[in-house]
């Protein structure tokens, strides 16, 4: 019995490894990307300001992947973070600019409100996203799509245009707790509440098997409309979180803020190996997808700029990106393949 | 001497090691019907590929016409007039009904352009040919599962067939498609058409049939002519064990509260007036043709089909149910009729599948999920039902269809309803595990659950029910009970008007 | 049923336009003048040749969102080899190169697609970042604008249709011809060819399309090389009406063009859309993009617009949809 038991646990144990094979995978990829930029920009890379300069830069779209992530887990996505995001930056903005101003009320009053307002914005953005998608019935691409587009609308009447410029929320993007940035502390602290809410919680599960199966999980008595609501309305929230850092580093809320945003999170989501037909998808590999495209930025483009001297290295990245990503998928299709080939042989 | 269309002998077959046929021979006879009958995973539809020349053999021999193929590639066996309906038809849902008729005829062309006025020409001809009346401007997905089928034919027809294979054409038809489908195929016999048959429907194969094979495990059983067999033979022969069918019979105890009531149950033209009861530890079977109203039935019991009028009560409550999530609460389960869309999550784990109803209360410590409640609660349920894995974390697709079921009937079973409404049970279930799983169905009432069985498979009914519902046009119009029936008379009653 | 369905989303679409337009017009009659319609005309001909290219990518079951990178690379390129080595190329010469980059690059997302049976969206998500990488750090980042080939500015100030208006002159650019050929020919491939038959096969099942006999490496080949094509003469036309060579147009606009070729009925999931359809949700989307200001919408608020009706288009038909699901339940065993 004792045995068997042992036996049992051996091999959940080897099959959760080789179910693990592409996290694997990345981790090394990750890691070399890391070395390899450290030998070849000696003294440059693997340096302490630039590990701090690389960690004040990841979380602001480290953060975003989190929503993009959730929402593709259940096999939709969400377009409209950016535009969520500096919604709800403008609206704290606002706040921190008319009552926070000269004369106005106390700074330690004012900050959190702003923040709370933040949070808010980014909550009803969700929740419209949820509404859509589950009352509605509108396809998540095009939902968010068309929110997308109401939300970047929405801010540009808000400010007509130009940034509302404030400097109150600037000791978040510029301080740190023990080393850390601010930041980065916050993107740890969402990588492990949304580790624990996927493994560890009925609403976690019920995410991943929406995700597999819509219909079956409404047949399983899974209230689909409520677990599609909550999760764009976190991916809302998680917005609204980003949109605070984005405001505390730029000093300045604007409409059109980090645009690219949308596709570099759902690449970081899709190198991350989650799927985007739904059901699949690690906090782990996200989180090792976000660290790896901001080493490859950096090294990128610290490499150009020591080979070329000029500013066309920021493009290069770009091109880098789009070459990763299609390299991941292709590896995973001849590992796959191969290992296709070792079942049927050892068949 | 019979005119011999096809004729295999000798034929092997494995795959990466596994062997899939060994030494099986099969003789096709110009004009008739024949059936080939066996178990899932006997090899019946490799032998179909290597007919269609998808497969290549390992060795045997295989003469078509008259000529020898050492290697037959798909296009010589379409050449030959071979045609294979596989169970999903290959036919495109958004194009017309006329458009997939003619589609592979005017490919095969090697057309450039599309000619619409031959496409129709094409289609109404081919239509014509089998008596048959569709619209042919329709999409595919309008139609139902029948008349896709009779498109199959008709545009395997237009190819010249000469053989034309079904793969399972029963699995989805009620017994009057079926009824319509077999006078077609009688009508094309005549004219000379030869067919083969894929099923494990019994009750069919006997009907229709002229010739039967039999395969168990890759190999030969037997072949030959109809009058040859009987039910009994055909079950010994495909499972390798007789299997006698125990009828179920339970009385209720009728001065406690129903477990559940129906009364006056009606919704806009799906169902009128529909009332009965069931007691705790009954099986009750709903059985009728398509439209009937008897999976509305179940949908309304369900919470996902509103209903006009009428009241349900459970243990004498009158109840509302409005959404799935209602049913719950009132301890109803519902195993769907369509287990891969429905009823399961193929890409997740056996374990997973498992604990989807009751995650919520495998809770521990602050509220969190506790995998080892939920480990434990997997393995009870892997071993109680016999499911068949080496490992409950490999994904649910890795099954076979009977042990799918099981993994649904225990997904139920973990949160203890009281009331478990099957809709086709044994749909796409071999024989074998078919009697287990109507063995369990026993079990489960005998512990004092109540089942509401929907299902037109006569001999399912019989065997599991204690009553029968017969459902016609949205109406219950008859209780039937099973003691004081047979197959025959119930298949009369089933296909009345 | 969904016949019907599609045929009502159509519907829907003109008659969203119709009432758009009579009221638009009732508010503000320089709606309904020859310079602002000469305007609107302007403004679809690029919107209009790239939905064609991104319908027949739709119906084909897959989606491309790298086209605008393939068009201002091919722009790009083109307008700078011309520049550099021969500034008195015909414009014809300027359209065929561009074409030709625009089906190379083309080919690139067929080879990922086709080799590696990747997912579309992700292969063309990696290809909209590299190639306009490659574009900004390999060709060039800076606008071209002042020193033009003659031939392109004589293009650019061409006029099908010259009208003395009150103030100034309403001009109506040929290039529209583009997208009139474009269309048609679309229309003439999906509708009357067996390649086009096989577009749609491949979009309803890929699998039965493969035993039907079609190809579907050579359809897919088709597929992605169309539309890098008509993406090199989008490019190229929206160089050519803009006057200038601009490495950051473009991009950023590809789900405007994928909203106009959905609310023109294509569903993403394939086997399903028209040209007609896809001419309606372009038609719609320029109006709403370049009309609202006439009735006295501030230009703020034109991305709430836009958000709205695609909102309100794709969120009607869901709702319709909804509705038939709800009443075909009970069908389910048919």
């Amino acid at each position: 019995m004792e045995e068997t038991k042992t036996k049992a646990a051996q091999k959940s144990l080897l099959s959760r490894l080789s179910g693990d094979s592409y996290i694997l995978r990345l981790l090394a990829i990750t890691i070399l990307i890391f070395i390899a930029f450290s030998i070849v920009l000696p003294g440059k890379f693997f340096t302490v300001r630039n590990l701090q300069s690389m960690a004040v830069q990841f979380p602001e779209f480290g953060i975003l992947a989190f929503a993009i992530m959730i929402t593709m887990i259940t096999g939709g996505i969400d377009l409209s973070i950016v535009g969520a995001a500096n919604l709800a930056a403008i609206a704290a903005a606002l706040i921190l600019t008319h009552l926070g101003g000269d004369g106005g009320m106390s700074l330690s009053l004012v900050i959190p409100l702003a923040m709370v307002a933040a949070l808010i914005v980014g909550s009803i953005a969700g929740l419209i996203n949820g509404f859509l998608v589950a009352k509605v019935g509108i396809t998540p691409i095009l939902a968010t799509l068309g929110t997308w587009s109401l939300y970047t609308g929405l801010s540009y009447v808000i400010t007509g245009g130009p940034a509302i410029t404030t400097t109150q929320l600037a000791f978040i993007g510029n301080s740190s707790v023990v080393g850390l940035p601010i930041p980065v502390i916050v993107f740890a602290l969402l990588a492990v509440a949304f580790s624990i809410m996927l493994n560890r919680t009925t609403f976690g599960f019920n995410v991943y098997m929406l995700g597999t199966n819509p219909t079956a999980a409404r047949f399983s008595g899974i209230n689909i409309d409520r677990v599609l609501i909550r999760t764009y309305w976190l991916s809302g929230l998680v917005a609204s979180i980003a949109g605070i850092i984005f405001l505390s580093r730029a000093n300045s809320a604007k409409p059109d803020y980090g645009a690219s945003y949308v596709l570099l999170t759902v690449l970081i989501a899709i190198l991350g190996g989650i799927s985007y037909t739904g059901g699949v998808g690690k906090v782990s590999g996200l989180v090792l997808a976000v660290l790896s495209i901001q080493f490859l930025s950096t090294g990128l483009n610290m490499l150009m700029l020591q080979l070329s001297g000029s500013s066309k290295a920021i493009f290069f990245r770009q091109f880098a990106w789009g070459g990763l990503l299609l390299l991941v998928m292709v590896i995973n299709y001849y590992s796959e393949k191969w290992k296709d080939k070792r079942a049927s042989e050892a068949a | 001497m019979a005119d011999e269309i096809i004729r295999l002998t000798g034929i092997h077959k494995s795959f990466a090691g596994v062997r899939a046929l060994q030494d099986v021979d099969l003789t096709i006879e110009r004009g008739k019907i024949h059936c080939l009958v066996g178990e899932n995973g006997c090899g019946k539809s490799t032998l179909i590929k290597i007919i269609a020349g998808v497969y290549e053999r390992d060795a045997g021999e295989m003469i078509i016409n008259g000529t020898r193929y050492e290697k037959l590639t798909p296009i010589e066996a379409i050449r030959e007039g071979i045609q294979v309906i596989y169970q999903d038809f290959s036919l495109f849902p958004n194009l017309t009904v006329a458009e997939n008729i003619a589609l592979n005829e005017e490919l095969a062309e090697g057309r450039r352009f599309v000619n619409w006025r031959n496409v129709y020409r094409v289609a109404e001809d081919a239509l014509a040919q089998i008596d048959v009346q569709l619209p042919l401007k329709a999409r595919v997905e309008e139609m139902s599962v029948a008349n896709k089928q009779l498109i199959a034919i008709s545009k395997a027809l237009r190819q010249n067939a000469q053989v034309i294979i079904m793969d399972e054409p029963t699995s989805a038809l009620t017994e009057r498609e079926v009824r319509a489908l077999f006078s077609v195929i009688r009508k094309l016999e005549a004219r000379g058409i030869t067919f083969l048959f894929v099923s494990h429907k019994l009750n069919e194969v006997l009907e229709i049939s002229e010739k039967i094979i039999v395969l168990r495990n890759g190999k030969n059983v037997s072949q030959g002519n109809r009058s040859e067999y009987d039910n009994r033979r055909l079950v010994r022969e495909m499972t390798g064990h007789d299997i006698t069918t125990k009828r179920y019979t339970y009385t209720p105890d009728k001065s406690s509260e129903p477990l559940l009531r129906v009364d006056g149950l009606s919704a806009k033209d799906l169902l009128y007036e529909i009332s009965f009861d069931l007691y705790a530890g009954e099986i009750v079977g709903v059985t009728g043709l398509l439209g009937s109203g008897r999976t509305e039935l179940a949908l309304a019991l369900f919470g996902t089909l509103s209903i006009d009028a009428g009241q349900i009560s459970i243990n004498g409550e009158p109840v509302k149910i409005k959404s799935i999530q209602d049913a719950i609460a009132h301890g109803i389960g519902y195993v769907p009729e369509d287990r891969l869309t429905e009823g399961l999550f193929l890409e997740r784990s056996i374990g997973n599948n498992v604990v989807v109803r009751i995650i919520d209360r495998l809770r521990g410590t602050l509220g969190f999920t506790d995998p080892r409640r939920v480990n434990a609660q997997i393995d009870h349920w892997v071993n109680a039902l016999s499911i068949k894995t080496s490992d409950p974390s490999l994904p649910a697709k890795t099954l076979s269809g009977g042990n799918q079921q099981r993994v649904v009937l225990a997904k139920w079973l973990a949160s203890e309803p009281n009331l478990l409404i099957m809709n086709g049970p044994t749909i796409g279930v071999d024989i074998g595990s078919k009697d287990e799983l109507h063995e369990m169905m026993k079990t489960l009432a005998g512990q004092g659950m109540g089942l509401l069985v929907i299902s037109d498979d006569i001999p399912e009914l019989l065997a599991t029910c204690n009553r029968i519902l017969l459902m016609r046009h949205g109406r219950i119009v008859e209780e039937i009970q099973p003691a004081q029936t047979n197959e025959n008379e119930l298949a009369a009653k089933l296909i009345e008007e | 049923m969904f016949r019907s369905l599609i045929k009502r989303n159509e519907f829907l679409v003109a008659v969203t336009i119709i009432a758009l337009v009579l009221y638009i017009g009732f508010r503000n009659p320089v709606f309904y003048t020859y310079s602002n319609i000469f305007d609107l005309l302007r403004s679809g001909t690029v919107v209009g040749i790239f939905a064609m290219g991104v319908l027949v990518v739709i119906v084909s079951g897959g989606i491309d969102v790298s086209f605008t990178a393939i068009a201002v690379f091919a722009l790009y390129s083109t307008v700078k080899f011309m520049v550099t080595y021969a500034p008195d190329a015909p414009i014809w010469m300027a359209f065929v190169m561009a074409s030709l980059i625009g089906l190379g690059l083309g080919m690139i997302n067929a080879f990922f697609i086709s080799k590696f049976h990747l997912p579309t969206l992700i292969v063309t998500l990696g290809t909209l970042s590299m190639f306009h990488g490659f574009l900004l750090f390999a060709i060039g980042n800076q606008i071209i604008r002042n020193k033009l080939p003659p031939s392109l500015t004589a293009f650019a100030r061409t006029a099908l249709v010259s009208i003395q208006m009150d103030r100034g002159i309403a001009n109506l650019h040929p290039a529209i011809f583009i997208t009139i050929v474009v269309a048609i020919f679309t229309w003439l491939l999906l509708d009357y060819t067996m390649l086009g038959r096989g577009i749609y096969a491949l979009g309803g099942a890929r699998e039965a399309a493969e035993r039907a006999g079609f190809n579907i490496n050579h359809i897919q080949y088709f597929i992605y090389g169309f539309v890098g094509l008509l993406s090199g003469i989008a490019g190229m036309t929206f160089g050519a009406l803009n006057r200038q060579a601009n490495p950051q147009d473009i991009v950023g606009t590809e789900l405007n063009v994928i909203a106009a070729v959905v609310l023109g009925g294509a569903t993403l999931t394939g086997g399903r859309g028209t040209v007609i359809g896809t001419i309606l949700g372009v038609t719609l989307v320029v109006i709403a993009n370049n009309s609202l200001i006439l009735i006295g919408i501030p230009p703020v608020w034109q991305r709430v617009v836009i958000g709205i009706i695609i909102l309100i288009g794709t969120g009607l038909p869901a709702i319709q949809e909804r509705r038939a699901g709800k009443a075909m339940v009970g069908l389910a065993d048919m």
